[in-house]
């Protein structure tokens, strides 16, 4: 059978069985089970709307149970567990053999440098489109370009980015557009612009914005006695130590990149530059994952009430403070919600490594490492370890999800 | 808004040249992939994308003459276009690969036997030797030209109608096509009862159950395939069709059931009371009232899963594809040309453009759905 065909037929049986299943299911409730006439009529109709909510929910609960709730604990128990002796239990053994291997510290080395530079690269610079589309005539024009990636699989991105990177024999045409632009610079002063003062005055922008952030985190702790718990503070106090580690390596780095040897006139295998091709496949995610983050922190700043920018205005706040001061600390929230589903994301990429480098150059990461023990070396043990490991990284987001839908409930 | 003490125009020039930038930047990759997946092998390797859409210098690879033989007097000659009569301005060019730019155009290169070979500025050429050349190796031309911006569809022909073509996107669509529309159909009408269960029926556990919903949206898929591979290899269903619907539907039930509950939360309780007293069954509520209000959430949904399904690769790798590589879906034919034809860009392009097209204008289509779904699908 053509599995066209198949698809249709599933289609059908699918989407019939379920309606079926649910007026079928209502119908023998409501005629035979608990029917709503004779003596106990009105406790029947009672009892039927008891039962009733678990008819329509029993399918998904079902689904989601075998399919997403099952699988968490099967795979901690495999974790424990050696298929090549018959699933016999080991203990901790997988996760020492894992340990154990360099590869796997690479990928979790990797892991964090996505999980610091996509979600902020990204939510920045959807921060920054929406702020300045919010403001012209053809903003949603520009948004719709910026927001188009979302639509690109990560696979198709990865065939454009490669494109991008491609690098020919010096002899020939670069076709890729990062070594065509790369040739142009042969060390006079436009490659001094460009390759030391540009991105030392960014480095520069970047350790004063964060050395800004820690000021005002820093001063509210000091200032506001009635703190509420421990928590809060000890989360600012553990941010701002991090952000000051930022501050020292973008002020180091500043410094050096005046008297960084470049290789001027030779076409690069930028996927090969050990450690900065890591950037190079985290420029694929950041170009996908800013239209989302656009669209969401668009929506938080059209909501910010309008007499608080007003006033501000009125006050003879700049454009800048009115960003920064008004705008930012009324939308942190979103922020906050925008980064985590990005961190989300990055925990789970696969496809772009996958596709590009293969965790080669070392460029591994969590989630194709996992791929690689399971499907070529055929270690489900291990795998299941390092599924297990992307999971207790996910966690403290899933408890914080949790806890914040509860709270909204009540 | 924000300029109500009066317009900086310095300041709106810069958001108006910094916009551009971004929006050029962000489209400058996709369109790369565009123009490449329209231009020849040896286009794509002899010059930029960027540089196709002008006329271009270039030197194009060698050419060799051919055409009917005229007999003029004591000489045989063979005279044509080089270029099949598309427009191109020759500024040098050679008759061996040793010196391709030997000659201006106008001028005779003399070769052995006494042939000779004459080419204008347009292309035209005019080749002669005193003996018939009647199955001999004609003389090879290389020329250096100007061409205008030449694009063709043969990529596309190649990758989707050449059915020898064992690489074709061909069937890779149509899997895809037929993993989609089941994986997408399939979890609405089940998250649809269970969301509305969960918005407008009061039962034991409600909060619970939807702590859960929110708890599992986040679970990564990764835990999942080792047991649920085992499970399909166990109960039957192996590697297919069938098992590749049920894991998407079950992966994507949790977005779908917190989407259209929060959707359904939202709906104007009278309503559902008015219908409840004129004695309306909880199914016929859910079916005539509850169905119908609910389409932009349902729609949204819809596009988030067909996205997703659409561009998935791990779990099509995982629970579809099997040795015989008889059920590979696009994003995986994608990677495998990367592997096999990493240099080859115009299979690669147009491969990746074929999967990307749909996605593209279902996105263009439907993008008020899109956004209304992000925005009611991020935990806040």
């Amino acid at each position: 059978m053509h599995p066209a065909v198949q698809g249709l037929i599933t289609i059908v049986i699918g989407v019939g069985g379920c309606v079926g299943y649910f007026y079928f299911s209502n119908q023998i409730l409501d005629r035979f089970i608990f029917p709503a006439r004779g003596d106990d009529a009105g406790r029947n109709i009672n009892r039927a709307n008891m039962v009733r909510p678990w008819l329509f929910l029993f399918p998904a609960i079902f689904a989601l149970g075998l399919y997403l709730a099952y699988p968490v604990f099967e795979t901690l128990r495999l974790s424990l567990t050696d298929r090549f002796q018959d699933g016999a239990f080991v203990g901790l053994a997988n996760y020492g053999q894992m340990f154990g291997e360099p590869k796997f510290w690479e990928a979790l080395r990797n892991n964090m440098f996505w999980l610091i530079v996509v979600p902020a690269t990204s939510t920045a610079f959807g921060l920054l489109v929406a702020q300045l589309t919010d403001r012209i005539a053809w903003g949603s024009a520009a948004k719709s370009v910026i927001f188009m990636p979302m639509a690109i699989s990560f696979v198709g991105a990865s065939v454009i980015f490669k494109l991008i990177y491609d690098a020919r024999p010096v002899e020939q045409a670069q076709i890729g557009i990062l070594n065509a632009v790369w040739l142009q610079f042969e060390g006079g002063p436009g490659s001094f612009l460009f390759l030391r003062l540009l991105p030392a005055i960014m480095l520069l922008s970047f350790a004063a914005i964060v050395a800004y952030a820690i000021y005002v985190v820093a001063s509210r702790l000091i200032s506001d006695r009635r703190q509420k718990g421990w928590f809060a503070p000890l989360v600012q106090i553990g941010l701002s130590i991090f952000g000051a580690w930022l501050v020292v390596l973008a002020l180091i780095n500043s410094v050096q990149v005046f008297s960084v040897e470049y290789a001027y006139g030779k076409p690069q295998q930028w996927l090969t530059l050990p450690f900065w091709n890591n950037f190079f496949l985290m420029v694929v995610l950041i170009w996908i994952q800013t239209g989302f983050a656009m669209v969401i922190l668009s929506a938080a700043l059209r909501g910010i009430p309008e007499e608080t920018v007003e006033a501000a205005i009125v006050d003879g706040a700049n454009p800048f403070q009115v960003f920064f001061q008004i705008k930012v600390p009324q939308i942190v929230s979103t922020i906050v919600v925008v980064w985590t589903t990005i961190t989300l994301t990055v925990l789970k990429v696969f496809d772009i490594v996958f596709a590009m480098t293969n965790g080669q150059w070392q460029t591994q990461v969590l989630a194709n490492y996992m791929f690689d023990k399971l499907f070529r070396a055929n270690d489900w043990g291990v795998g299941s370890a390092s599924a297990i490991i992307i999971m207790l990284l996910v966690s403290p987001i899933l408890i914080w999800n949790v806890a914040n839908a509860r709270k909204e409930m009540r | 808004m924000d300029n109500i003490a009066g317009t900086k125009s310095t300041l709106t020039w810069a958001v108006h040249i910094s916009v551009v930038l971004l929006v050029v930047l962000w489209l400058f990759p996709t369109v790369g992939l565009f123009v490449s997946s329209f231009r020849t092998a040896d286009q794509i390797s002899g010059s930029g994308w960027w540089s196709s859409m002008f006329a271009q210098e270039r030197q194009n690879p060698a050419v060799r003459l051919g055409g009917e033989e005229v007999q003029e007097g004591e000489l045989f000659v063979i005279s044509g276009n080089l270029f099949g009569g598309s427009e191109a301005t020759v500024s040098l060019w050679g008759t061996s690969s040793r010196a391709p730019q030997a000659f201006s155009p106008g001028e005779t290169s003399e070769l052995s036997r006494d042939r000779t070979v004459t080419l204008e500025v347009n292309g035209d050429f005019r080749f002669t030797a005193t003996e018939s050349q009647e199955g001999k190796r004609l003389p090879r031309v290389f020329t250096t030209a100007t061409t205008p911006p030449d694009f063709t569809l043969a990529n596309y022909d190649k990758m989707l109608f050449d059915e020898k073509n064992i690489e074709g996107m061909a069937k890779a669509f149509f899997n895809t096509l037929t993993v989609t529309i089941p994986a997408t159909v399939i979890p609405i009408v089940i998250a649809a009862f269970a969301a509305y269960a969960l918005a407008w029926m009061e039962f034991p556990g409600r909060a619970l159950l939807i702590a859960m919903v929110v708890g599992l949206l986040v679970v990564p898929l990764q835990l999942a395939l080792i047991p649920l591979l085992k499970l399909h290899l166990n109960i039957g269903i192996g590697k297919g069709y069938l098992g590749i619907w049920l894991a998407h539907t079950g992966f994507g039930l949790p977005l779908a059931v917190y989407l259209l509950r929060n959707y359904m939360v939202g709906l104007p309780k009278d309503i559902i009371e008015n219908a409840k007293v004129d004695g309306a069954t909880d199914f016929q509520i859910f079916t005539r009232i509850i169905l119908p209000l609910s389409f932009p959430a349902l729609a949204s949904f819809a596009i988030f899963q067909f996205l997703w399904t659409w561009n998935d690769l791990l779990v099509a790798k995982v629970f579809l594809i099997d040795a015989t590589g008889e059920t590979t879906v696009m994003t995986n034919q994608i990677v495998e040309l990367l592997g096999t034809r990493g240099g080859n860009w115009e299979i690669l392009a147009t491969a990746a453009f074929v999967s990307i097209a749909i996605p593209l204008v279902v996105f263009f289509a439907m993008q008020r759905y899109l956004v209304r779904g992000l925005l009611a699908g991020s935990v806040k």
